[in-house]
């Protein structure tokens, strides 16, 4: 079973309705027993970063920093993947989980934000969630904040400067961008993290 | 690099799609879940659902309509006409809507904007503006274009901006059904007024008039309803037009 985490971010729908649609047995809950539980983890999320404070309060953060550290594949979206990194100016008093180091940042100013439309992806060889996806692949952001590149960067995306648009270390993945709007190239990449194996 | 957005917009009434020049002589032109469909396998970036009447009673029926688009499309789709409150919204964005444009309910009531950006976040939030050429700037309008709403376009777009608007959807009430070209002064002077991106809409008649309205009036994106009805085949062939002008756009698609 796949579980979508509720932190009360925006609306789940379309990720649920896109794993429907790659063939997925999903269910969303905000209940850390059930994160303990499941097979694999997707924490969506367009909004804020303050947002995440909610796992905090509510117990999930522990237990998805548990599973995650036992090797259950994850999946961050959007706010998602920022919260993997140590934190986000966006929210100076959130810490995020801290799996990636560096802290999100606003884009530079001169740049229209929100970065609202479909972007390329200059994809790394080595990524599993990337798995079958030609270079330059268009896929659609919506967000004003973005995380710096590393090590763990398996997708780069320049806007205004490069930033990272998709991470990967062994089973902890995310995504800047929303693979559940990204058409065909999306549910590639959702179907490539539903089929991993675990 | 971030491309420049075709957006393919639906108009819709009691459940149907219609398609008429300035909201007169409406014809049935389908089922919007799959007209929506259609648009977004010919490479449409996003879809737009206007409710064009926006009837209490047609209400049920609309929610209907996009439950079934949105459970055929994995691109962003956007709904508005009639949002006048945040339980309108919240019924859309329930229904699968990623996006929900406003636009006479909060020129009366701007907090409306601040309200649906704190619950679904900004980028969720489109700011719908019919304005039209006049003296000292253009005036913003409501109620389908017939009621002068007494505020500036740039004033009223920047507003719309402070209160956490994601984008803005620029009508030229000008150029609409004209299928003479964007407004592209308008536009462009929009554009400059605001970070957020702005989607231009109203005039649109041939490949020609995009390319102006991306080059000249400084559009994020672009909007056509009618235009696929004549003239050009469908969004692709449009798009490849586009590439051809230098415009970057996402192809394949």
């Amino acid at each position: 079973m796949i579980v979508v985490v509720d932190y009360k971010a925006g609306n789940l729908a379309s990720v649920m309705k896109a794993l429907v649609a790659v063939g997925a047995d999903a269910v969303s809950t905000s209940d850390p027993e059930m994160v303990r539980g499941a097979e694999r983890i997707i924490l969506p999320g367009v909004g804020h970063f303050q947002a995440t404070d909610f796992l905090c309060r509510h117990g999930l953060r522990e237990a998805i920093g548990e599973r995650a550290a036992a090797g259950v594949p994850f999946l961050g979206i959007c706010v998602g993947l920022q919260w993997l990194f140590q934190g986000s100016t966006e929210a100076p008093g959130v810490a995020g989980l801290g799996i990636f180091d560096g802290l999100c940042d606003r884009f530079e100013p001169g740049q229209k934000v929100p970065h609202v439309g479909w972007n390329s992806l200059a994809v790394k060889e080595n990524s599993r969630l990337l798995a079958s996806l030609a270079d330059g692949t268009f896929v659609y952001f919506t967000h004003s904040y973005r995380a710096p590149v590393s090590h763990a960067t398996v997708a780069v995306t320049e806007y205004g400067g490069p930033f990272a648009a998709a991470v990967e270390d062994g089973n902890v993945m995310g995504v800047q961008f929303h693979p559940e709007k990204s058409g065909a190239a999306g549910l590639r990449i959702l179907r490539n993290f539903v089929e991993l194996p675990c | 690099m971030l491309t420049r957005r075709i957006i393919a917009c639906l108009d819709v009434t009691g459940g149907r799609v219609v398609k008429g020049v300035q909201f007169v002589d409406l014809i049935d032109a389908g089922d919007p879940a799959e007209l929506a469909a259609r648009h977004a396998e010919s490479g449409a970036d996003e879809i737009v659902l206007l409710d064009i009447t926006a009837t209490h009673e047609g209400r049920g029926t609309l929610i209907d309509a996009v439950r079934r688009a949105a459970s055929q499309i994995f691109i962003p789709f956007t709904v508005g006409g009639g949002v006048r409150a945040l339980e309108d919204a919240a019924s859309l964005f329930d229904a699968g809507a990623d996006k929900i444009s406003v636009n006479s309910a909060a020129l009366t009531r701007p907090a409306l904007i601040d309200e649906i950006g704190a619950r679904f976040g900004a980028q969720a939030v489109i700011v719908a503006i019919d304005a039209r050429r006049a003296d000292g700037g253009a005036d913003v309008y409501v109620n389908g274009g017939r009621t002068l709403a007494g505020r500036k376009a740039l004033d009223w777009a920047r507003e719309a901006e402070q209160r956490g608007a994601g984008e803005i959807l620029l009508t030229s009430m000008d150029a609409d059904g004209t299928r003479a070209g964007f407004d592209c002064e308008l536009t462009a002077e929009v554009s400059a007024a605001v970070q957020i991106p702005v989607i231009a809409s109203g005039g649109a008649g041939s490949a020609a008039h995009f390319t102006e309205v991306f080059k000249r009036g400084k559009a994020d994106a672009a909007l056509a309803a009618s235009i696929f009805h004549f003239g050009i085949a469908d969004v692709r062939a449009l798009k490849r037009e586009l590439a051809g002008d230098g415009i970057p756009v996402r192809l394949p698609c």
